[in-house]
């Protein structure tokens, strides 16, 4: 796996520090705030008892509270507010340092924009426009996201993925994408624009990690509905609390109701809800995942099925040659001869394998003057077949089912043998590709996987997750089994054809299943969109990327493991920080409501169970706590709550202990401990 | 004598749990399928016909239409009704026609199948408006209580396979059935067993008899069984006679005493089987019985232990008390037979009364006030307290969902953010109607002058009507001069808005769900069954139901017992 090299934002840096800060005061706005309101009523709740605490110091009337508990009241609404915002400007620092500092690479380059005419004129990165030409010479860096048109070259991505091994990328291929900020090593690149300035992955990740900017996620909109509700419920218990108050011959003052007031509604939860959104994105960044959107991320903790492409994901890369097999009365040259002629056009890194094989062990037989005459034909990935023309000659190469096919449509014999070697191939999980010249098998090429390590623990994983997870491959059933049995995916595609794959989410998702799938090729592009979750390999092509809502710039497709919790994550701080919120509730009640009643009716010292030193340290000591919690629990939304793969059940009994039970418990023993230095410190 | 009472409730929470399996079956059978009985069927047909009723599935908006124009319909005539009582027959006694602010209230309270009732039946309805005005009230508010949960558990549990599956079932036929399958023959049945144990049913006017001692007395008769029998089965709770269920007409004997409270549990305990059946779905129908169970249990329990102990303030006089807190509740069911009555009674939404809540002592009366405060859920009023559930269900889903790490569903249907919106306005419009209204009583002088004792007690009486009228119960604690202008007015709105409002709301989510396509459970799902649901679903309950109102507990129900501890009565 690649090293990360990111250039690591240090956060304590003072400009880091200053920022956040700055932007912690900035949010005080109200018309910030109106966006989260929670926080917006604990903004109006510290204003009004600012209010009243300057007009106790110019008009001091006997029946308001002291001047210092006002004051001290106020004092702490505004820190909850501050915890709150500057959770959120940490947050939004931390992930727009990893964004920025990938998106520095890029500026500052003068690119060589290529003009229709075909003249060439240098110009800043920041003028380059979707569909520009550009061209690239070995040395430079790349100005800006593309697609080759046109070469093929050695590509050092070394600052975004930290993989120093140079990649080749090459056009016509399902690795013609580059990165901004990576540097051609060798050759030409003749590259066209994607994106706009500003409208980059990295540029809509920076959106993505920004407060303002933020498009709420469906399940972030649903919880603040509750918030609300619960806000508005909390709302009325104390705005009514005042007449009861008053028939109980106790007038209750406007700061003792606020504070209560802050203290019910889920300021916790509301604080931190925005930061926790921003740290999913930035932990996604921080695993070098580029995500669309947050929903993206939100959506990955509910994948049912997960689509894995076998080659390159299960396997390492290229399937080798391992022998070729000519059938009975064939001459081993002349296998390898029509292997070699119908290798030339095949793209495929089986095909280019095939070729390395054959010039390593035997030399090439045909020089380019000698082919000539020939037309060549690519492998498609519908015919799944290459192969070249001649005036007198046919080759065809492809999965033996696809030559079967060929041959069976020309009427034509196939030797008995055929099903031998390609089922003796199968069960030994290689891949047997036939070669056919003239309507004649000629033999089979021995093809064999090499399992990536660490693959089936990562399988094994993905299953206690309760992911369903799907092999797709171009292989025969046979092949696919003996290797999905290996590495332990519950299922196969095999004989897959991009149709195949389309058709096969489109009846998951009708069963009911949330899919995902991972791709890079042009033929995976409309099966990435219509997966739930479609995650493209940064080395994938233009299209693919575009399709898909999330891109790896490891091009590390088993990394959805790391999304899946990720996303998993996200949801599961919201959930448990809402339940310590609502449960510490219990706890604020016992001490305010006995405080702001104890002075006109003693009765209710029969409930101060925590025995509280004062009624307005009591009262205090409840709102201290609310703010302390906030800053206390950012950690938390920063890293997330912890998952493990162990069903609803264990997990869900496991999160209500901690937050429910101990979220309610814990206010108690933190308002008391407060409650005891402020008398010790007689503050109070 | 308390070993006797312990026996009792659990003898009657042990039939409920044997009647719940097959009373449920029978409800399934009754709304689930086509034609229940062939014969009655073509009846049904026939009447849909006449009344010119569409006989098509409607979707939610046409179901509440339908169900609102039913009601508001129903409110109408029996407010006409007791205003022309003078002229119209059966009124022996000849009562003038019922005041129009009284007569709105009554109309209101029979139609939200609330029965709070600010009059005495008695004294003030003539056995005409009494029997074609208020049972049948009794009978079609059980009925549309019924519907809604019907409507609300179809849109959850209905695989749609087009966008056009929104419908929701017809409220008409849903009405129908519930009036004469279930309603019917049930209260038929009891009514006769009811007659047979001392219920009186005749048209006889009032009798003048002259005691022993050579005093005159009056004996108020009347068609009382036929009342009774569906007041209880209905959850109705609205009494023939003042007195409720603590009259000897009404309830005669102990035998008729537990009866009634088996009668208000079983329809809204079957039901939760009926929802089991509906979701395909057995284990959660059991876990929902489970968890309402416990609930019920809990606040039996806890009301037998308040209502045993003697009134501290009494000790010092030479009384019995051996009872325990015997003021306010009849001989012949005991202190206990009196409590556990009240405690059905405020569970279920029923709002029928053997005894004085006024006499509870303040922990007793609390727990009366809690049992209501949760939302009428632990088992509730007819269909509308497993309405009311499903509702805390789907936010306990949600936080559950949340808490695994998964996009929230429930029955495979995503829960998002509009259908939390309704679900989280369904939870506030109690706070919001309760606090407010004893808020306003409180402030305000004709709010003030009905209430009968002063300090902690007197906003007792205050908050346990707003919360009675509100949650639609009827109940009344008493001591609280309910029957003037402000507070007929008043409760008549908490009753409208504590009984529609969560209708719309809820038949809104049915809407929002019924189309939602099913999304499958995996190993990472929250499952709504077992014990860690129950659980979960408890802690919703009771922190957003009970929480929410404890500043107001603690200076009402709570502040007196402090005070009651000090010795300090009112």
């Amino acid at each position: 796996m690649a090293k990360l090299i990111f250039p690591t934002p240090s956060y304590f840096s003072k400009n880091f520090f200053k920022e956040a800060l700055w932007l912690t005061l900035k949010r005080l706005d109200p018309r910030y705030l109106e966006q989260n309101p929670v926080m917006f009523v604990v903004f109006l709740g510290a204003s009004l008892t600012t209010l009243i605490c300057i007009r106790d110091f110019f008009y001091p009337s006997l029946f308001s509270e002291p001047i210092w508990f006002t004051g001290l009241v106020a004092f702490w609404l505004w820190f909850t507010l501050l915890f709150s915002n500057a959770s959120e400007a940490i947050a939004e620092g931390k992930g727009k340092a990893h964004a920025t500092s990938l998106k520095a690479l890029a500026k500052e380059i003068i690119a060589r924009r290529v003009l229709k005419n075909g003249q060439e004129e240098m110009v800043p990165t920041s003028d380059l426009k979707r569909d520009d030409l550009i061209k690239v010479v070995a040395g430079e860096f790349i100005p800006s996201d593309g697609e080759i048109i046109e070469g093929i070259a050695a590509i050092d991505e070394s600052a975004i993925t930290g993989e120093s091994a140079p990649v080749i990328r090459e056009s016509d291929s399902d690795r013609s994408s580059v990165t901004a900020g990576t540097k051609l090593i060798s050759n030409v690149l003749l590259i066209r624009i994607v994106s706009n300035p500003g409208e980059s992955f990295l540029d809509q990740m920076i959106n993505l990690v920004q407060g303002a900017k933020r498009q709420k996620t469906p399940n972030e909109i649903a919880l603040q509905v509750l918030l609300v509700g619960l806000t508005l419920i909390f709302l009325i218990v104390c705005g009514t609390l005042i007449p009861f108050g008053l028939y109980s011959h106790t007038p209750l003052s406007l700061t003792v109701i606020i504070a209560l007031l802050v203290c019910l509604i889920p300021t916790t939860i509301g604080g931190l809800v925005s930061a926790i959104g921003i740290s999913g994105i930035e932990r996604a960044l921080r695993k070098n995942i580029v995500a669309t959107s947050g929903k993206a991320v939100e959506t990955a903790g509910d994948i049912d099925v997960l689509l894995l492409d076998k080659t390159g994901t299960i396997t390492l890369g290229n399937r080798m040659p391992f022998k070729f097999i000519p059938f009975k009365g064939i001459p081993f040259k002349e296998l390898s001869k029509a292997i070699e002629l119908s290798s030339f056009a095949d793209r495929t890194p089986e095909g280019k394998s095939i070729l390395e094989f054959i010039e390593k062990h035997y030399g090439r037989f045909f020089t380019e003057k000698e082919t000539r005459g020939l037309t060549f034909i690519p492998f498609s990935a519908e015919t799944r077949l290459s192969g070249c023309d001649g005036p007198s000659l046919s080759i065809r190469k492809g999965s033996c089912d696809a030559i079967q096919n060929l041959l069976l449509h020309q009427k034509r014999k196939i030797p008995p043998e055929f099903f031998k070697v390609m089922e003796s191939i199968s069960i030994s999980g290689g891949t047997p590709l036939a070669v056919a010249m003239n309507g004649k098998a000629l033999g089979i090429i021995h093809l064999k996987d090499i399992i990536k390590p660490g693959i089936a623990e990562r399988f094994q994983r993905l299953k206690k997750m309760g992911v369903h997870t799907v092999m797709i491959t171009g292989d025969n059933p046979l092949t696919a089994a003996t290797i999905a049995n290996e590495v332990g995916v519950d299922t196969f595609l095999a004989e897959a054809t991009p149709q195949k794959k389309l058709d096969f989410i489109i009846e998951e998702q009708a069963k009911g299943y949330l899919v995902a799938m991972t791709g890079d090729g042009t033929n995976d592009a409309p099966a990435l969109a219509q997966a739930d979750l479609g995650i493209a390999m940064n080395s994938g092509t233009q299209a693919a990327k575009e399709a898909a809502n999330m891109v790896d710039l490891d091009s590390n497709p088993t990394k959805i493991l790391e999304v899946i919790e990720i996303g998993k994550q996200l949801l599961m701080t919201k959930g448990c920080l809402t339940t310590f919120s609502v449960a510490n509730d219990v706890a604020k009640y016992f001490a305010i409501i006995p405080a702001i009643f104890l002075l006109s009716i003693p009765e209710f010292q029969a409930i101060n169970i925590m025995n509280l030193s004062s009624p307005h340290s009591a009262i205090l000591s409840a709102v201290i706590f609310n703010a302390l919690s906030i800053a206390a629990l950012i950690p938390i939304a920063f890293r997330g709550v912890k998952y493990r793969p162990r069903g609803a059940k264990v997990l869900l009994a496991e999160s209500l202990f901690i937050y429910g039970v101990g979220g309610l418990l814990l206010p108690f023993i933190g308002i008391k401990v407060i409650d005891m230095l402020l008398y010790s410190l007689s503050l109070v | 004598m308390i070993l006797l009472n312990t026996l009792q409730i659990a003898a009657l929470f042990l039939c409920l749990l044997l009647l719940t399996k097959p009373v449920g079956l029978y409800l399934y059978r009754i709304y689930e399928t086509s034609s229940p009985f062939p014969l009655l069927n073509r009846l049904e047909g026939r009447l849909l016909k006449w009344c010119c009723f569409k006989h098509d599935e409607q979707d939610w908006k046409a179901y509440l239409k339908s169900l609102l124009v039913f009601n508001f319909m129903g409110i109408m005539i029996l407010f006409l009704l007791e205003r022309f009582q003078g002229f119209l027959p059966l009124n022996p006694q000849n009562f003038p026609s019922v005041p129009w602010d009284l007569a709105l209230n009554v109309a209101v309270s029979f139609t939200t199948n609330t029965n709070w009732q600010a009059y005495s039946g008695e004294t003030t309805m003539s056995y005409f408006t009494q029997m074609i005005g208020l049972t049948w009230q009794n009978f079609v508010s059980a009925s549309t209580g019924m519907t809604v949960f019907l409507a609300l558990a179809r849109g959850l549990s209905r695989h749609p396979t087009s966008p056009q599956d929104i419908y929701l079932g017809n409220f008409w036929i849903d009405l129908l059935r519930s009036v004469f399958y279930v309603f019917l023959p049930g209260a038929f049945l009891l009514a006769l067993f009811f007659a047979s144990q001392g219920v009186i049913q005749n048209f006889s006017p009032t009798l003048h008899i002259s005691t022993l001692e050579g005093w005159q007395e009056l004996i108020s008769m009347g068609p009382v069984a036929s009342q009774e029998a569906i007041k209880i089965l209905g959850t109705n709770g609205g009494g023939f006679f003042g007195a409720n269920s603590a009259h000897p007409f009404e309830n005669p004997t102990p035998l008729t005493n537990f009866l009634q409270m088996l009668a208000m549990l079983l329809i809204p305990a079957s039901l939760t089987y009926t929802y089991g059946k509906i979701t395909q779905n057995q284990k959660q129908g059991w876990s929902i019985f489970l968890a309402m169970f416990v609930l019920a249990i809990l606040g039996a329990f806890l009301i037998s232990c308040f209502e045993a102990q003697p009134n501290p303030l009494l000790t010092s006089f030479s009384i019995d008390q051996s009872l325990g807190n015997m003021e306010g509740k009849e001989l012949r069911f005991g202190t206990l037979g009196s409590a556990h009555y009240a405690s059905v009674t405020t569970d279920i939404s029923c709002g029928a009364t053997n005894s004085l809540h006024d006499s509870f002592t303040p922990l007793g009366g609390m727990v009366l006030l809690v049992n209501m405060l949760v939302g009428e859920v632990i088992f509730g009023g007819v269909g509308i307290g497993l309405f009311s559930m499903i509702i805390f269900i789907i936010i306990t889903v949600f936080i559950a969902g949340l808490m695994v790490g998964r996009t929230p569903e429930y029955l495979g249907k995503k829960i998002e953010s509009k259908e939390i919106r309704f679900a989280i306005l369904f939870m506030a419009i109690f706070p919001l109607v309760i606090l407010v209204g004893t808020a306003a009583a409180v402030l305000t002088p004709q709010g003030l002058a009905s209430i009968q004792d002063a300090g902690p007690h007197g906003l007792s009486e205050i908050l346990y009507a707003f919360i009675s009228a509100t949650q639609n119960n009827g109940s009344a604690f008493g001591g609280l001069n309910a029957n003037t202008t402000w507070y007929n007015l008043f409760l008549a709105l908490a009753m409208l808005i504590g009984r529609y409002l969560p209708i719309y709301l809820g038949l809104a989510i049915a809407g929002l769900m019924v189309n939602k396509k099913i999304i499958h459970a995996s190993p990472g799902t929250f499952s709504t069954q077992g014990p860690l649901f129950i659980i979960l679903l408890l802690s919703v309950i009771i922190i957003v139901g009970a929480l929410t109102f404890f500043p107001v507990l603690a200076l009402a129900p709570l502040l007196e017992y402090m005070n009651l501890l000090q010795g300090k009565g009112f």
